[in-house]
């Protein structure tokens, strides 16, 4: 198995969120969560990427034939797993070719595989933010910074195309995006998509659905999956909301 | 062998000769303490002249009736001023260590971090070696080529004996001796230092540093500096090294002083990383620096850039005097203070002249217990029409032992200036670690990365080669207080 989740119950602040969860994922899947505000999604997306708020009250994940709680947030990461954020924080005066760099050389060291030197790096960049349709212009600003919503979002995919994880996690990716930014976004991670890697997107509306084409779609309320199958599930909450799941 | 290096030699060998009794004073060297026959021998060692002994002895008289400014943010045990050594040229020998071996591994480490060659690491840590590696036939190429120009760059020593006349005009000119203790103390007993002069429309083609300058060593304790930009000059100067020096010396009171006449400019920056002292606070340099430009004539500037990560205890206020019209003064200032070291930092702007203009950039750093000051004057004299200042004052808190703190004065006598103040403190950011963290860099280089983003608006100010390494320096400032 390539992520299982089972039983996975999570507090925050004497508040439960995750209750008895249960996910697996496949290498090569797409998988969906929808549900309802503050039913857990988030939660799920920052306990898998090892957010350390998050009190684990039951449960094992494993990713990779690794015990997920037994490595920490960067080394997650470096081991393939990356979270496209919601709200992606600015970090005034650290330009993003240094920043990527680094990134991917963390992973590669622990992956035992030569560093990527300082041009071939530059050159990887500028050909994959071509590959997105982003300004070169982007490249020499911090990272985030100023930055509207749109361009954070296509900034994230950016990223994700650079580290190219294993699994990618994208956390409400749509939120806030008007329909070319969509469009952008969603056609990066189209183009990322092989049968070795594999894709947990969290969304609120089924219209990112319309671009990217899972392969399984869950229902997430108060805190566990109620509800699991192919697409139709995500026309189904189009149609009748959350409603009738709760 | 070249004219230069035969001279040095040709002077070396007179003073010995004219001064054969050296030996015997040497056996003397071990009195410790401050009073006139310490100056006396100070002034007969580097062979001055009377009039700079005189000049000594009337500071020293001077500091005899002072007592040490108290204002700052700092608490340190009383200094005895009579528990140190004011000169010792061997540097103590026997205490020298014989080979890096014996040398703290830790800051070999830290060499090896900065990729410093073997060999200069050597000279760092004070390793007694006899022949100073290449630079020395690097700086005798450059003199050569600054000579040309009409550029003077020697030791305040050789100064004395061979421009009387500019350091009489110059010397005490900015920073009077009795000023306050510090540089009181350092115009008494004052061994060694830079002078610069460059003279009337001449741009000086490279950096000039001490690094590249013969007698560079011993620079330490009691550091006295000159720099005059005549008319229309320009010249930049780096002062000290990214990498931590060993010195046995507590106490550091140096004194700069930048003169910039008519359309001149000088920028002046500094890399200081004196040792800091353990993870316990134990040990580390007291640095009480005073370091003041006067711009002087129409349309001068001067440019401080300082990154200060060493010391126990840091007492910096690089000014400007804005006398000439239209001249400007700059201050851009990184401090970092890590475990227990304590900085109180910052600048003062005096406006004299009409439309004088000053900014001031400060970036302070506060991790593990350490207190950090930024400490500002700017003031407005009655004739100083249409003076701006901008000021920006930014702190950063990591960990939540540690202190920041800011403290502006602001007078203005005219009521035409233009005053800007912007502060702003903040803690590093969970979110912004989170975040680098799951892109695959670990806790350590997420700071990092964070801090020197916050730096970078000074420390872009720096000259090309010193900014990459500076950098690297503040990484490791940084090193094993998070968590």
């Amino acid at each position: 198995m390539f992520l299982e989740i089972k039983d996975l119950s999570v507090k925050i602040e004497n508040k439960n969120i995750l209750k008895s969860l249960n996910l697996n994922i496949n290498k090569g899947e797409v998988h969906a969560i929808m549900g309802p505000n503050g039913s857990g999604k988030s939660t799920l997306a920052n306990v898998l990427a090892g957010k350390e708020d998050y009190e684990i009250l039951n449960g094992r994940i494993n990713f990779k034939d690794n015990d997920l709680f037994d490595l920490n947030i960067e080394e997650r990461a470096q081991e393939g797993m990356f979270l496209a954020f919601q709200y992606p924080v600015e970090i005034p005066g650290v330009n993003i070719t240094p920043f990527l760099h680094s990134a991917i050389n963390s992973k590669r060291k622990r992956m035992n595989e030569e560093e990527i030197d300082n041009l071939s790096f530059a050159k990887l960049l500028k050909s994959k933010a071509m590959d997105l349709g982003i300004n070169i212009d982007m490249l020499k600003r911090s990272v985030n910074t100023g930055f509207s919503g749109g361009e954070k979002k296509r900034y994230e995919i950016l990223q994700m195309s650079i580290l190219n994880p294993d699994l990618a996690i994208l956390d409400e990716t749509d939120s806030g995006l008007d329909i070319d930014a969509l469009k952008i976004v969603t056609d990066g991670v189209n183009k990322l998509k092989t049968k070795d890697n594999s894709f947990l997107i969290i969304t609120h509306y089924q219209k990112l659905l319309d671009y990217i084409k899972p392969d399984y779609v869950h229902v997430m309320v108060n805190g566990s999956i109620v509800k699991s199958g192919g697409s139709e599930i995500a026309a189904e909450i189009e149609k009748d909301g959350f409603q009738k799941f709760q | 062998m070249n004219s230069e290096t035969l001279n040095t030699l040709d002077s070396y060998s007179k003073n010995k000769y004219k001064y054969g009794f050296v030996t015997e004073i040497d056996d003397e060297k071990s009195k410790k303490g401050l009073n006139e026959d310490t100056i006396k021998f100070i002034s007969l060692k580097k062979n001055e002249p009377n009039w700079m002994l005189d000049w000594r002895l009337k500071a020293y008289s001077k500091w005899k009736k002072m007592k040490e400014p108290k204002w700052a943010n700092l608490s340190f045990p009383e200094i005895d001023y009579q528990d140190i050594y004011y000169y010792s040229a061997p540097k103590g020998f026997e205490k020298k260590p014989k080979d890096l071996s014996e040398v703290d591994p830790k800051l070999i480490e830290t060499y090896n971090k900065l990729g410093i060659p073997l060999e200069e690491q050597k000279v760092l840590a004070g390793v007694a070696v006899d022949v100073v590696f290449d630079s020395v036939s690097v700086a005798t190429t450059y003199k050569g080529e600054l000579e040309k120009l009409g550029i003077i760059f020697c030791s305040i020593g050789e100064a004395i004996q061979k421009h009387p006349d500019l350091i009489k005009k110059y010397l005490g000119s900015v920073i009077p001796p009795g000023d306050h203790s510090f540089s009181a103390l350092n115009s008494a007993v004052f061994t060694d230092g830079s002078f610069v002069y460059i003279p009337e429309g001449v741009k000086c083609p490279m950096e000039l540093s001490t690094y590249f300058r013969i007698n560079a060593e011993n620079t330490g304790q009691f550091e006295r500096t000159l720099i005059i930009a005549d008319k229309g000059s320009y010249v930049s100067y780096l002062e000290g090294c990214t990498a931590p020096k060993r010195d046995d010396n507590q106490l550091h009171a140096a004194n700069v002083e930048l003169i910039a006449l008519e359309d001149a400019e000088i920028k002046y920056s500094t890399v200081q990383n004196w040792y800091p002292g353990d993870e316990d606070g134990k040990g580390g340099i007291y640095n009480f620096v005073t370091k003041r430009g006067l711009c002087a004539g129409k349309n001068s500037k001067i440019s401080w850039t300082q990154v200060e990560t060493g010391s126990a205890i840091t007492w910096k206020y690089p000014s400007c005097i804005l006398k000439g019209d239209n001249s400007i003064g700059e201050f851009y200032s990184v401090a970092i203070t890590n475990n227990f070291q304590q900085a109180d930092t910052g600048t003062k702007m005096t406006h004299i002249g009409k439309n004088t203009k000053s900014k001031i950039i400060s970036k302070g750093i506060s991790l593990g217990k350490s207190q950090n000051t930024y400490r500002g004057e700017v003031s407005f004299l009655r004739k100083a029409d249409k003076a701006r200042n901008y000021t920006q004052c930014d702190s950063l808190l990591v960990g939540n032992q540690c202190g920041a703190h800011t403290i502006p004065y602001i007078d203005s006598k005219n009521n035409t200036a233009v005053i800007e103040h912007e502060a702003s403190t903040s803690k590093i950011n969970e979110d912004q670690l989170y975040y680098c963290r799951q892109r695959g860099l670990n806790h350590e280089e997420a700071v990092s990365l964070i801090v020197n983003g916050f730096c970078k608006q000074v420390l872009q100010e720096l000259p090309m080669e010193f900014a990459v390494e500076a950098q690297k320096l503040v990484s490791i400032s940084l090193e094993g207080s998070v968590g």
